[in-house]
């Protein structure tokens, strides 16, 4: 054994961090009630950071608003013609451009759903929302791709440039969704511009990603005999480098798209546009289930087609091109068969007035037939519903977030939280620590005790030093003296702006979700490694998910369980269970067969091999994976204050519709730190498991 | 044995240096590489933890010769020909094509230097994967700003010398190691370059197609007459095609020679060992051993100077005593006896045991 690991065996001065922190922890929670400060932080002090951002936003707006008036104007018109071409172009032309698209991109298959997806919306009435949506996303992708090639070039030939552009990527990804659209509100002013350039910019950042990894990747030889045929700078860039990482900027491509229809959906909550995510919004607000479940799957339906279609391209890049001999038609089939129906399609819709729009009166919208249906699952389902909501909430949730000794009652609980029963739940936690110090060390009673601690006084009954110091030691032992400062910094930034309270109640929904996530993701994970045909069923389910817009999981969440936490929750565990279920299979799946034959000739039992080989072996992966959960996680609560949560994201969303920008920089600020204070220590944590595992050095 | 092409110098190395590290500029305190003790810079490079890829390399590359670097995988062989193309910048010397100081041409001169008189094979085939075979060829033209039409005719010329004809419409993908290399011949020979590199260009090959490209190769310079320069870890290989042979050895050449002379001469253990199993009968020519005190044997048998002693043998086997030697002019310049051939066999082995 390596003097290394020996080290790490001896307790100190690790452990006797801890202690010190077990004092203080203790004193705080005794001192609790009588020094109020210890737990709400007081506002003397606090600084007057959001008053600080009005003031920058309002001489920043004083100086420039006009100049962004004017690109919001430039912009608009080309955004309202195309609108208005895809509206009023017959539905036939359009039907079959895009069939002709899709199946060039990957054959009938996908042609087909494309036709009945188009079908679909047209019969139920929301054609020209759907192409209002369209006609957003068709702006901002253009303007995004560039955006994200040109900054992707400047990252790839300038260390310089990479240098700014690698971090703010970084921050890009972890800013909430709604939180883009405060400063661009502002500065452009209400309408749909300001979706367009929100969706441009928040799309870019996969284009940049992409486009400097592609770039990096293509081997060195390809690159030599570029130069070696005397190509000059430019000509090594856009004949050598740039058509050999095709596929990677393809998929860059796709991603640009996916991310442009998201926060298209998102920015429908602006308004002004009459766009199919308005249209879910407005009737989600009504409680109008049915309507939102109709329009709802319109999003669906042109998430998926954007996703197969440019997927599809992306897929097909490697593919070898059959040249094709002939007149001007036979060489270029694809233009030519939609010239064809650009000219069909038009005289079909002079000829009959059916063609040219879909007539009103033939729209079949069965909202009212799903409202019922609707109401007759609730009504027949109640009980089971509303048991799985009351237990979760009593049991699970509401603990976690005002703590059990507020929440426990004889009516819920059982019991009284009397100084009797608190003696016995501390008795029991020492119980459950001992057990932790003997199957895993003294690690297992830190967390323990951190767990017992918040599931007993909630994220907001828990003293905010106890908070602060507990997390900065934990990132100080997973990641060093940095990350725990950031960490530190991170978490003094919301006590100062006054975003604590908030960024506590956030905190509780999301580490309630993330633990559902990963224990569940993680179990399904497990299974479906084992078994390929669960695998199989479980693939296409978790790529759909994880290309809807975030909006669409509201929906049938409210329908069952109404607005509240519970509802939130569960949109949040539907989006964010996908990471936990694919790194865990992956992580399983890839352990290097060698060791798991090792095993085997050891005479393990497969269930051995699954405990003490694989999950082991498997755990940097499904550290990677815990980690995106909880990016996605935080992703979706913002989008979930739209169900009446509290915390950041309903601050970030209600400084939207206020225009505050201060308080939407406080609150978007403070929901991106936590997401990077979780990655950093996630990530740090990951990477030394990986080093002690000997797979990477 | 470089016969008839022993005239002009078309390409010269002159200490030349290349050193990667974290401080390589610091070794040399002027651009050339000359210096008084390079043992002892060796040394100090690779005590401070860097690496020396090519230190001190001098030779010269005649008109018309295949020039042949070779040595173990490491011992620097890429890292000399990516200086003499200036693909990596060495950290000091000379580099002097044409009597032209390549080393400090603008990039403008360079780019066009590469467009018209070099041309490269890498060992990896190094093809362009978007591209098809007969757009991988033309590509170099492309860049030249040549016309389609043009281009497309000049590749297809090419494709159909490397004996492609009829695959120009695959794509590098579709084809097997042995094809894809011929493309890289090709596309190297699309501008006729004067210069050839050629970096290990069969070692991916099974030995069956190597051959067959060894040939082919040997066929293609026959026609074309460029200047090469070819690496190889393969003595046999360079034993084929070699005029004179360069052996590496960490970063250093430690041996330049005609094939006999490294095979009979060996500088040293490190080259002796290269040339150990290597049959005699194969390397040493009716050149290297005929005697000019007969220039008038009484035989009608004549040999060509660059014939083998293994090609030579079956004369003698047939009755022959002795045989006339020919130059390449066609003049008799001398003349073998079968005890000179027995001799030169049995002196060259106890060389190889003695060393
Ligand atoms: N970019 C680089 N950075 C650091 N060291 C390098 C670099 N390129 C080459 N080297 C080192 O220089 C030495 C010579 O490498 P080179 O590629 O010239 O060898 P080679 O003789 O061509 O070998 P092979 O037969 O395997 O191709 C090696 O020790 C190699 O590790
Ligand atoms: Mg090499």
């Amino acid at each position: 054994m390596s003097p290394a690991h020996l080290r790490a065996r001896l307790p100190a001065p690790n452990l006797l961090v801890w202690l010190v922190f077990g004092v203080l922890a203790i004193l705080c929670l005794i001192l609790r009630d009588d020094e109020k400060w210890l737990v709400k932080y007081p506002k003397d002090w606090m600084l007057p950071i959001e008053a600080g951002l009005e003031f920058l936003m309002d001489w920043f707006t004083a100086n420039f608003k006009p100049f962004f008036r004017l690109i919001s104007d430039v912009l608009e018109w080309p955004m309202r013609g195309l609108q208005a071409l895809l509206q009023a172009s017959p539905w036939p032309v359009t039907i079959a451009i895009v069939a002709i698209i899709a199946y060039a991109a990957q054959g009938w298959r996908l042609a087909a759903f494309c036709i009945a997806s188009l079908f679909y919306m047209m019969i139920v009435g929301y054609w020209d929302e759907s192409m209002s949506t369209l006609a957003l996303v068709g702006m901002s992708v253009p303007l995004s791709l560039m955006i994200g090639f040109v900054m992707g070039l400047l990252g790839f030939q300038f260390r310089w440039a990479r240098r700014v552009i690698e971090p703010t990527l970084d921050v890009m990804q972890t800013v909430p969704t709604f939180a883009y659209l405060i400063p661009i509100l502002i500065l452009f002013g209400i309408g749909p511009v300001v979706g367009m350039v929100a969706s441009a910019v928040y799309a870019s950042p996969p284009m940049v990603r992409n486009l400097m990894l592609g770039l990096q990747r293509v081997p060195d030889n390809v690159i030599e005999s570029g130069q070696m045929s005397g190509c000059s700078a430019f000509q090594l860039l856009f004949m050598v480098r740039i058509p050999a990482a095709t596929h990677t900027i393809m998929i860059g491509v796709n991603q640009t798209i996916m991310a442009a229809l998201a926060m298209v959906i998102i920015a429908a909550i602006i308004g002004g546009f009459a766009d199919i995510g308005w249209e879910v919004l407005s009737t989600m607000r009504k409680a109008q289930t049915g309507q939102s479940l109709l329009a709802g799957l319109v999003i669906v339906l042109i998430a998926m087609m954007m996703d197969r279609i440019s997927r599809g391209f992306a897929e097909r890049t490697g593919e070898i091109h059959v040249r094709r001999s002939g007149n001007y038609i036979a060489r270029h089939p694809w233009l030519s068969s939609m010239a064809t129906a650009v000219v069909a399609g038009t005289l079909l819709s002079w000829a009959a007035p059916v063609f040219s729009a879909y007539p009103e009166a033939w729209i079949i919208y069965p909202a009212e037939d799903l409202n019922q249906a609707v109401s007759w699952f609730t009504r027949n389902f109640f009980d089971t519903t509303d048991a799985i909501k009351t237990y979760t909430l009593y049991f699970f949730m509401l603990p976690m977030k005002a703590g059990l000794e507020r929440i426990a009652r004889p009516g819920s609980w059982g019991f009284e939280m009397t100084t009797m029963a608190s003696v016995i739940y501390w008795v029991i936690l020492v119980a459950i620590g001992g057990l932790a110090a003997r199957l895993g060390g003294w690690r297992s009673v830190v967390a323990v005790a951190l767990l017992g601690i918040l599931f007993y006084y909630g994220a907001s009954g828990t003293p905010w030093p106890v908070f602060v110091v507990a997390v900065t030691l934990i990132a100080l032992q997973v990641g060093g003296w940095k990350v725990a400062l950031f960490a530190f910094l991170g978490m003094a930034f919301m006590l100062l702006s006054g975003a604590w309270p908030r960024a506590m109640l956030s905190f509780y929904l999301t580490a309630t979700s993330v633990i559902i996530c990963f224990v569940a993701g993680g179990a399904l994970g497990i299974w479906a490694a084992q078994n390929d045909r669960v695998s199989a069923v479980l693939r296409p389910i978790n790529d759909t998910l994880q290309t809807m817009p975030l909006f669409v999981f509201l929906i049938p969440v409210v329908m069952v369980f109404l607005v509240g936490d519970f509802s939130a929750l569960l949109a949040i565990i539907m989006y964010a269970i996908v990471p936990a279920i694919r790194y865990t299979e992956h992580g399983i799946r890839q352990v290097d067969p060698v060791a798991i034959e090792a095993a085997r000739m050891m005479g393990c039992t497969e269930r051995q091999i699954l405990w003490k080989v694989r999950l082991p072996l498997a755990i940097p992966e499904i550290m990677v994976g815990l980690n995106q959960v909880v990016m996605f996680a935080l992703a979706m609560l913002v989008i979930a204050a739209l169900v009446g949560t509290k915390g950041l994201g309903q601050w970030v969303y209600d400084s939207l519709t206020n225009a505050r920008f201060g308080q939407g920089v406080i609150a978007g600020g403070s929901m991106a730190l936590m997401a990077m204070i979780a990655d950093r220590i996630i990530q740090s944590w990951a990477a030394s498991k990986k080093r002690d595992l000997g797979l990477s050095t | 044995m470089t016969g008839a092409d022993d005239q002009e110098v078309k390409l010269t190395c002159r200490h030349v240096w290349k050193v990667y590290g974290p401080a390589a500029d610091r070794f040399f305190t002027s651009g050339k590489g000359d210096v008084a003790d390079a043992a002892g810079l060796i040394e100090s490079i690779s005590e401070s933890g860097h690496i020396g890829a090519a230190c001190d390399v001098t030779f010269d590359v005649h008109f018309g010769e295949i020039f042949v670097i070779m040595g173990l995988s490491g011992s620097g062989k890429s890292t000399i020909v990516r200086c003499l193309s200036r693909l990596v910048e060495p950290t000091a010397g000379e580099v002097i094509l044409d009597g032209e100081d390549l080393l400090r041409v603008s990039r403008d001169k360079l780019i066009d230097i590469r467009r018209h008189k070099m041309g490269m094979v890498f060992q990896n085939f190094g093809l362009l994967p978007h591209l098809s075979v007969v757009e991988n060829v033309a590509f170099p033209l492309q860049i030249q700003g040549v016309t389609k039409e043009k281009r497309l005719a000049r590749a297809m010329e090419m494709i159909d010398l490397v004996g492609l004809g009829g695959r120009e419409t695959s794509y590098p993908r579709q084809l097997s190691g042995g094809q894809q290399q011929r493309v890289g011949i090709a596309r190297s020979l699309a501008v006729e370059p004067e210069l050839w590199f050629l970096d290990e260009p069969f070692s991916a090959l099974d030995p069956l197609i190597r051959r067959q490209m060894q040939d082919e190769f040997l066929r293609l310079q026959q026609l074309l007459h460029k200047t090469i320069v070819f690496i190889t870890h393969d003595f046999l290989e360079a034993l084929r095609l070699a005029d004179r042979i360069a052996i590496m050895k960490d970063g250093r050449i430690v041996q330049i020679g005609t094939p006999a002379e490294v095979v009979m001469q060996p500088a040293d253990d490190y080259v002796s060992e290269f040339t150990q199993d290597v049959p005699r009968v194969k390397v040493i020519t009716a050149g290297d051993i005929a005697t000019s005190a007969d220039l008038h044997p009484a035989t009608d048998d004549v040999v060509d100077e660059h014939a083998t002693l293994e090609e030579i043998m079956p004369r003698f086997a047939a009755g022959s005593d002795v045989v006339a030697v020919k130059s390449g002019e066609g003049a008799i310049v001398g003349s073998i006896t079968a005890q000179m051939v027995l001799s030169a066999l049995a002196d060259s082995h106890a060389a190889g045991d003695a060393a």
